[in-house]
C-alpha cells in the first residue's frame, strides 16, 4: 500500500518536480490537546524536512491502545510512529517490538530529559521510546473558599487533613462539593488515584511472591478513607465520573478540591474552559502512612515499532517532536502554558515558561519525586507507582476498579469489594503463571 | 374516511410531542455543537450566544470530506452489494420455498452471531495476509458480508407480504421470472427495499468496530473522525458534538429521502 | 391468514438454489474461515503479549472462562438487557407505527425526526446521555427534576443497568418503528373500513387486523435486535465500564475484557465459541416463538 501511495509521486519527480522521493510516515497518536498541538505543526516539520511527509492518524486513547496492540503483536505494520505510555514502553521493548533508540543526535541532548521520564522508558538502559509530555498527579483547591474559610495549606497536607477540609467546605444545596475525586471503573481512572491512595496508606498490589495483597489491612483502610470521604463529601454520581468528567466539574466551580493529574493545571489556568482559572491553588497530592507512591508517574511517549519500514524517517520525526527546539515553537506560536510539560529540565529553566505557568516548579519537584522503583512501604516486586508494570494489570485493573466502584455506590462493603477483587486478581496470577 | 377535525388535531400534537422527546438528545446535540466548552457543561439553557468556534476548531483539525467520502463509499458500496446478492435470495426463498428454507433463513441469522471481538485476530491476520488493511475494499467486503443476513432476512418478509394475487396475474399473462421481478416485485416492495437499503447504510455507517480497527488513515471512515474528538483528556463535549452533528447530517438527509420512498407505498392500497 | 399455496414451479427447487447461491456460498465462507479460526484458537495457549507462550491449551481456556464468577451474572445482565430493551421497543414501536401511520400535518418530518436516533453512532448517544442528559449535575433531566422540586437522580450509581436499558431502547426504538411502520403500509385499508362499517372500534381493529398484520414484521424486529443487543458494548464502556461491581458488565463486556485488555487471543476465542453456542439457545427458544409467523 505504502508502495501505490510513493510510486506516482515518484513518477512526478522523474518529470523533474522538486520535491524527490517524499517518504510518507504514518503516526498514530491519542487525541489529547498536546499532541492535537503537534499535529497542528505538520507544516513545521515538513518544511523543515521536505523529503517526509507525515499522515495523521488520531485516535481516543483505548481505541488507539487496542488499535496499536493488534497491529504490533501481528507485524501488521500499518504505523510507523506510536504514541505509547510509561505502561506499555517496557513490556513492547522486552517483545523486541520496538525499534531501540540508541544513538541519538549530539543537539536532541539527551541528558536533558527528565532522569525519571527517561528510566521510564528504557529497557536495560536503552531508551525505546522519547518522551512527549509528562505528568504526575497534584491537589487542587479552590483558594477563594479556602481563605474564606480560613483554611491554611501546608507545604505538604495529609489525608486527614483533606476530609477535614472537605467536611468544613461541603455544601451541596450550592452545588459545591468538598471533594472530587475520580470514581469511574478503570484501570488508567479510578485505580491511578487509588493505588496512589493504597501506596501512601503503606499497601502494595503484590508481595515479593506475587501475591495479591488487595486483602490486606492497608488496601481496607485506604479504600475505605476513599469511599467514606467521596460519599461524604464528593459530588453525586462520583462512580461514574472519570478525569474529564471531575475537570468538567472543577472548572464550573462545583468542587472545593480535587486531586488529579498534574496536566489538567494548563486546562484549568486557561480562562476559555475554566470559570475558577482566577482562584486557583495547588499543593502536592496528600499523603498518609508514608509519602511513598502518594503521586503517580506517567509519561506519553513516542515510540518506533520495529515492523516499520521507514524507521530513519520515523526517528526524524519524533526526534523532532520531543525536541528542546519543538518546545520553544509551540511556546511561541501557542503560548507558553501550552507546552508539553514534564519531560526536559530545560523547560523548567525557561523564564517564558516560569512566568505563564506558576505551577511549573511544583510540577516538576513532583515529577522527579516520583520513584516508580520505589513506590511501596514493603517491597514489591513490580515497576509503576499507579500500576503494575505487566501486561495483565489492564485487565486486572479494570475487575479491581469495578469493585472499588461497587464499593463506592454501595452495592458491596468495602470488605466484600475487596475480597472478590483480592479473589479475581489471584485468579488472573494463576492462570498467568505466577503463582501456583 | 373523515376524522373529525379536533381529533386530528390532537392526533397531530400527540405525534410531534413525541417525535420531539424521541429526536430531543439530538437537538440538544446539535445545539451543543454551538456552545463554547465552558458553556456546554454549563446548566441547561436554551439561551446562549451561538458561536462556530467548536466547527473550526474540528475542522482545522481533520479533513471532515476525506472520512465523509470513506463513509459514503463503504456503506452506499456495501448496501448496494448486499441487496443485489439478497434480492434473488429473499426471492427464491419467498415465492419458492423449499423444505430448506426456514433452516437456511435461521442459519444465515445465526452467522450474526458471532461476536465481532472474538473474532477479531483472525480476521486481521486474513486482511494483513490479503493486502486488505486500510483498504476500502476490505471494509466494503466486511459489511456486505455482515450486513447480508439482516437484508435478505428483511426482504424475505417484505417479499412475503406481498398481495399475491397480483404475483399471480402477472404469471397469468405469462410474465417471465425477470418480468415479475422488474415491472411487480420491485416496484410494489420499493418501500421495504428503501427501509431494508436505509437500514443497511445506517447499520454500515454506525459500524465503530471493524472501521476503527481495519483501517488507519487511507480508508479511516466517519467513525474514526468521531473516534479522534472522543473522550480526550480536557473539555470534549462541544467539540463532539460538532463532530457528531456533522457526522449524522448526511445520513438524516438520506434518511428523509428513504422516508419519502417509504410513504409512496401508500399508494399501493390504490393499486389493489 | 393464506391458504397455503405451493409456489415453486416444476424446476423451483434448482432455481431457487441457483438464486440462493451466491448469498449462502458468501455466508458460509464468512462464518466457516473466521469460525473456523476461532475454534482453533479457542484451544490455543495464544496471549498477543506473550508471544513465547503457545502451544496446545485443550479445554484451559474454556475451563477459565466457565469458571469465572462473573460469568453468571453477566448472563443474568444480558438477558435482563435484550429482554428489557426488546419489550419496549417492540411495544412502543408498534404503538409509535400506528400512531405515524395516521395522516397529520408535516407527518414526513415527525417520522424522520423520530427514526433519527437510529443515525447516531452508539459511543455518541451513549456520551450524549450520559453527560447531557443523565449527568446528576448538569444534566436536563437533572435540571427537569429541579424544575419540579424533585431531587435529581443519580442514574448510573443508583440505577446502572436501567440507565443503560434506557439509552439502548433509545437507539433502537426507532429501528423498530422504522420497520413496523413499513410493514403497516402493507395493511389493506378496505380491511380496516370493513371491519368500521361492522362497528370495531379502534382498539378491537388494532388487535384484531393491526396486531397479526405485524406478526412477522414483528417477529423480524425481535430476531434482529436480539442479534444487536446481545453483544451490545459501546455504550456499557462507555458510561459505567461495566460497573459499579458487575451491574452493567454483560457477556460482551467480560469478552472484551478477556480480548482486548489481556489480549488473551484463545480466551477470547473460547469465549466467542461460548457466545455463539448461547446466542444460538436463546434463539431456539425465539425461534419456537416465531417460527410459525414465518411459514404462514
Amino acid at each position: 500500500m505504502k508502495l501505490s501511495r510513493t510510486l506516482p509521486v515518484a513518477g512526478i519527480a522523474a518529470l523533474g518536480a522538486g520535491a524527490a522521493n517524499a517518504e510518507t510516515i504514518t503516526v498514530a497518536t491519542v487525541n489529547n490537546n498536546d499532541m492535537v498541538i503537534m499535529q497542528s505543526l505538520t507544516d513545521a516539520f515538513e518544511k523543515a524536512h521536505p523529503d517526509i511527509t507525515l499522515d495523521w492518524v488520531v485516535l481516543e486513547e483505548n481505541v488507539l491502545r487496542q488499535r496499536m496492540t493488534t497491529d504490533i503483536a501481528t507485524k501488521g505494520g500499518q504505523f510507523d510512529v506510536m504514541t505509547i505510555g510509561t505502561y506499555e514502553v517496557p513490556i513492547w521493548a522486552e517483545r523486541d517490538w520496538l525499534a531501540p533508540l540508541n544513538d541519538l543526535p549530539e543537539e536532541y541532548q539527551v541528558d536533558d530529559l527528565l532522569t525519571s521520564v527517561r528510566d521510564g522508558l528504557s529497557q536495560d538502559g536503552t531508551l525505546h521510546a522519547l518522551p512527549f509530555y509528562g505528568e504526575s498527579s497534584m491537589m487542587y483547591y479552590r483558594q477563594d473558599m479556602f481563605d474564606q474559610a480560613g483554611i491554611e495549606v501546608p507545604e505538604q497536607p495529609t489525608w486527614e487533613e483533606v476530609r477535614d477540609w472537605a467536611s468544613q467546605l461541603h455544601n451541596p444545596g450550592e452545588e459545591t462539593y468538598g471533594i472530587c475525586l475520580r470514581g469511574k471503573p478503570g484501570w488508567g481512572e479510578n485505580m491511578a488515584l487509588v493505588s496512589t491512595m493504597v501506596n501512601t496508606f503503606g499497601g502494595r498490589w503484590f508481595d515479593m511472591q506475587w501475591n495479591p495483597q488487595l486483602d490486606a489491612a492497608a488496601w481496607q483502610e485506604a479504600v475505605s478513607f476513599y469511599v467514606d470521604l467521596l460519599n461524604e463529601y464528593g459530588p453525586p454520581g462520583a462512580s461514574s465520573n472519570g478525569f474529564n468528567e471531575n475537570l468538567a466539574l472543577f472548572s464550573r466551580g462545583n468542587c472545593a478540591m480535587w486531586v488529579d493529574a498534574t496536566s489538567a493545571a494548563g486546562k484549568l489556568y486557561d480562562t476559555g474552559e475554566s470559570q475558577v482559572a482566577d482562584k486557583l491553588g495547588f499543593a502536592p497530592a496528600p499523603i498518609a502512612e508514608t509519602p511513598k507512591g502518594s503521586h503517580w508517574l506517567w509519561s506519553w511517549a513516542l515510540a518506533i515499532p520495529a515492523s516499520s519500514d521507514s524507521k530513519a524517517a520515523a526517528k526524524e520525526f519524533i526526534t523532532w517532536a520531543t525536541s528542546q527546539e519543538y518546545i520553544e515553537l509551540v511556546g511561541e506560536q501557542k503560548g507558553w502554558t501550552s507546552v508539553p510539560p514534564g519531560t526536559r529540565e530545560s523547560t523548567y529553566a525557561n523564564e517564558n515558561y516560569q512566568q505563564a505557568a506558576p505551577f511549573a516548579g511544583f510540577v516538576l519537584e513532583a515529577m522527579q519525586s516520583a520513584d516508580p522503583t520505589d513506590s511501596t512501604l514493603e517491597p514489591s516486586p513490580y515497576v509503576g507507582v499507579q500500576f503494575v508494570g505487566i501486561p495483565e494489570f489492564q485487565s486486572i485493573g479494570t475487575q479491581v476498579g469495578q469493585m472499588i466502584a461497587a464499593a463506592l455506590t454501595g452495592e458491596r462493603t468495602v470488605e466484600q469489594a475487596l475480597q472478590a477483587a483480592q479473589r479475581s486478581t489471584k485468579r488472573t496470577m494463576q492462570r498467568a503463571g505466577y503463582l501456583d | 374516511m373523515t376524522t373529525p377535525r379536533y381529533k386530528r388535531f390532537l392526533l397531530a400534537v400527540l405525534a410531534w410531542s413525541i417525535a420531539f422527546v424521541i429526536f430531543f438528545p439530538i437537538l440538544w446535540m446539535a445545539l451543543t455543537g454551538f456552545k463554547t466548552e465552558a458553556a456546554a457543561i454549563a446548566d441547561p439553557s436554551l439561551f446562549f450566544s451561538p458561536t462556530f468556534e467548536s466547527y473550526v476548531a474540528v475542522h482545522a483539525r481533520a479533513d471532515y470530506l476525506k472520512f465523509a467520502l470513506n463513509s459514503v463509499v463503504v456503506a452506499f458500496g456495501s448496501t448496494l452489494f448486499a441487496l443485489l446478492i439478497a434480492i434473488p435470495s429473499a426471492y427464491s426463498m419467498a415465492f419458492l420455498p423449499t423444505p430448506r428454507t426456514k433452516g437456511t433463513l435461521l442459519w444465515m441469522l445465526s452467522t450474526k452471531m458471532l461476536p465481532p471481538v472474538g473474532v477479531l485476530m483472525p480476521i486481521y491476520l486474513l486482511f494483513r495476509d490479503a493486502g486488505l488493511l486500510d483498504t476500502r475494499t476490505g471494509l466494503v467486503i466486511v459489511y456486505t458480508l455482515m450486513n447480508l443476513p439482516i437484508v435478505v432476512w428483511m426482504l424475505y418478509t417484505f417479499f412475503k407480504d406481498l398481495p399475491r394475487d397480483i404475483l399471480e396475474a402477472g404469471r397469468m399473462d405469462g410474465a417471465s421470472t425477470f418480468q415479475e421481478v422488474r415491472h411487480l416485485l420491485l416496484p410494489l416492495t420499493l418501500p421495504g427495499i428503501a427501509s431494508t437499503g436505509l437500514l443497511a447504510v445506517i447499520l454500515s455507517w454506525n459500524e465503530a468496530f471493524w472501521s476503527l480497527n481495519l483501517t488507519s488513515s487511507d480508508a479511516a471512515p466517519l467513525t474514526a473522525y468521531i473516534a479522534s474528538f472522543s473522550s480526550p483528556e480536557g473539555l470534549f463535549w462541544a467539540k463532539l458534538s460538532a463532530a457528531s452533528t456533522m457526522a449524522i447530517a448526511p445520513i438524516l438527509v438520506f434518511g428523509w429521502l428513504t422516508q419519502k420512498q417509504m410513504v409512496r407505498g401508500l399508494t399501493f392500497g390504490a393499486v389493489k | 391468514m393464506n391458504k397455503t399455496r405451493v409456489y415453486g414451479r416444476t424446476v423451483g427447487g434448482l432455481r431457487s438454489l441457483s438464486l440462493q447461491a451466491p448469498a449462502v456460498t458468501l455466508l458460509l465462507l464468512w462464518m466457516l474461515v473466521p469460525l473456523g479460526m476461532t475454534l482453533w484458537f479457542s484451544f490455543q495457549r495464544y496471549n498477543l503479549l506473550m508471544p513465547g507462550m503457545s502451544g496446545f491449551a485443550g479445554l484451559e481456556n474454556y475451563e477459565y472462562l466457565l469458571t469465572d464468577p462473573a460469568l453468571w451474572s453477566a448472563m443474568g445482565n444480558t438477558l435482563l438487557l435484550v429482554g428489557w430493551v426488546l419489550i419496549i421497543t417492540v411495544v412502543g414501536g408498534t404503538l409509535l407505527a400506528v400512531l405515524f401511520q395516521q395522516e397529520f400535518l408535516g407527518r414526513g418530518v415527525a417520522r424522520v425526526l423520530a427514526i433519527s436516533p437510529f443515525f447516531v453512532m452508539p459511543t455518541v448517544s451513549a456520551l450524549v446521555w450520559k453527560n447531557m442528559m443523565m449527568h446528576p449535575a448538569n444534566g436536563v433531566l437533572a435540571w427537569l427534576a429541579n424544575l419540579f422540586g424533585l431531587p435529581a437522580v443519580d442514574w448510573f450509581s443508583s440505577l446502572p443497568l436501567t440507565s443503560i436499558i434506557i439509552i439502548v431502547a433509545w437507539q433502537w426504538l426507532p429501528f423498530a418503528l422504522l420497520i413496523l411502520l413499513t410493514a403497516i403500509q402493507s395493511l389493506d385499508d378496505d380491511q380496516v373500513e370493513a371491519a368500521r362499517m361492522d362497528g370495531a372500534g379502534p382498539i378491537a381493529v388494532f388487535f384484531f387486523i393491526t396486531l397479526p398484520h405485524l406478526k412477522r414484521a414483528i417477529s423480524v424486529v425481535i430476531m434482529i435486535e436480539m442479534i444487536f443487543l446481545l453483544t451490545i458494548f459501546a455504550e456499557i464502556f462507555v458510561t459505567t465500564s461495566g460497573g459499579p461491581g458487575l451491574a452493567t458488565t454483560n457477556l460482551a463486556y467480560l469478552i472484551y475484557i478477556q480480548a482486548l485488555l489481556d489480549f488473551d487471543v484463545g480466551t477470547a476465542s473460547a469465549g466467542g465459541v461460548i457466545a455463539i453456542i448461547l446466542a444460538n439457545i436463546v434463539a431456539i427458544f425465539l425461534v419456537r416463538l416465531v417460527a410459525k409467523n414465518l411459514e404462514s
